[in-house]
């Protein structure tokens, strides 16, 4: 694939970013269907009858027409470029997996690596916002933001390594080759924990409900993006989706075994976008049940119980695989 | 290096995407603006001074620790890769460094640093 010419990989590159926006589209739409269910409500249904399934091109559209406001207060150069830099990092991050044997942007071999040191920089993008608007509710969530994602991040990445040192790499495809017979979410004891701590860690680097305290509408409006409209504001919820989606592809490629399974190979691309979109309506979930914590639990809950967990599992697992050697795990 | 050219071509795309877009949407939305409208959102009250103000020190005390176990981070990738190789004595190694992080962990939530206050 890497020698492949500059034209193909540019085709390449292209056709994915084009399937992943829509994509992100559309699990918006599967989101609102979902929520509206488990609420007794039927969600979008007029736009595109007969489930709405026009719904985000509308949005899209709408957005696309509304006036831009930026507020005479705000920093122009940094509130102008914040959606931008937002973006970048939250799409960037599936450049490195693949979606099935062969087909992704660059399979690279710190693929992990990548995704981790790139997904982290999403809180730049985030902080700008807050700042350049000049809000008072807006700073405010771009505090707790930062404060919780780097917070976050920690137990995110220690967990994060706990596949790659199971299956010996970095590189996305190699993680999968090493689940061909037991995807690491089965491997005893240590899989199952891992999981559960990537779970809730995703759920609080995504800002998700319990742990949504930068946008907590009741008391900070809607958080660093409060002063934002038209399609700076499409832009931003747009990075937020695409981030979310791709921790839950990071999820499934790490612990379900991305496209392995029990079935034919044409079906495994499928079966990988299932895990990850099964991954999702379980944090969405997540969302629609529990209700938001405070800000010192929040904190509590990394720093005290995440935090030690997630190194104890990593070194445990370490203890696995240095005693079984070159076995393999 | 050439591994990471795709890379760059797909990050160029993402740009050229997010900047397209906002430019599209220049062209075609309405440009009305009144003092009122361009006032910071403050749920209708007037905005009282500026938003850029002094922090609590908190923040930066989470920034500090974070700042240790990221840097406990960069050693744990590489030992990550070679561990299965390297056998017992590399793990023992990184359980003792982890162990020494783990004492400064310890005295930082003895000394009340991992409270919210």
């Amino acid at each position: 694939m890497t020698s492949s010419p500059v034209v193909w990989q540019a085709i390449e590159a292209f056709v994915v970013l084009n399937a992943l926006l829509v994509l992100v589209a559309y699990v918006t739409l599967l989101e609102r269907k979902f929520a509206a269910r488990m609420q007794s409500r039927i969600g979008p249904y007029y736009v595109g009858r007969p489930h709405g399934w026009l719904q985000p091109i509308a949005d899209a559209l709408k957005l696309m027409l509304k006036e831009d406001v930026v507020p005479t207060a705000s920093d122009r150069g940094v509130y102008n470029l914040a959606p931008i830099v937002f973006l970048v990092p939250c799409l960037l991050i599936f450049a490195t997996i693949p979606f099935a044997p062969e087909l992704g942007v660059a399979d690279l071999n710190i693929g992990v690596l990548f995704f981790l040191a790139v997904s982290s920089l999403e809180i730049v993008g985030l902080f700008m916002g807050g700042w350049g608007s000049n809000n008072k509710y807006a700073l405010l969530s771009a505090m707790r933001a930062v404060n919780q994602i780097i917070s976050y991040g920690l137990p995110f990445i220690f967990v994060a390594l706990v596949p790659v040192l199971l299956a010996g790499s970095l590189q996305m495809s190699a993680i999968v080759a090493a689940q061909q017979g037991l995807w690491f979410v089965a491997y005893p004891g240590l899989g199952q924990l891992a999981f559960v701590l990537f779970l809730v860690a995703a759920l609080a680097a995504e800002n998700r409900v319990p742990f949504d305290i930068l946008e907590a509408e009741s008391e900070l409006v809607a958080g660093f993006r409060v002063e934002y409209s038209g399609m700076k504001f499409a832009l931003i919820q747009l990075g937020e989706y695409a981030h979310m989606l791709g921790t839950s592809f990071l999820g499934a490629l790490l612990f379900l075994g991305g496209w392995s399974g029990p079935w034919p190979a044409w079906f495994g691309p499928i079966a990988f976008l299932l895990k990850a979109v099964g991954i999702f309506l379980l944090v969405t979930w997540v969302r629609w049940s529990f209700v938001r914590i405070r800000v010192d639990q929040i904190l509590a809950i990394s720093w005290k119980l995440l935090l030690p967990a997630s190194l104890v599992l990593l070194l445990a697992t370490g203890f696995v695989v240095a005693l079984r050697g070159a076995g393999g795990a | 290096m050439s591994g990471y050219l795709p890379v760059l071509i797909f990050a160029a795309f993402i740009v050229g995407f997010g900047v397209v877009s906002l430019a599209v949407a220049r062209l075609l939305r309405p440009h009305r603006p009144d003092d009122v409208k361009l006032a910071n959102y403050e749920c209708g009250a007037e905005p009282i001074g500026s938003a850029w103000v002094q922090f609590p020190v908190g923040f930066y005390l989470v920034a500090l620790v974070f700042v240790v176990f990221d840097a406990l981070a960069v050693f744990l990738f590489p030992w990550a890769l070679v561990l299965r190789a390297a056998g017992m004595g590399a793990f023992w190694v990184m359980a003792g460094f982890v162990g020494i992080i783990g004492l400064g962990w310890l005295y930082a939530y003895r000394e009340g640093v991992l409270e919210w206050k």
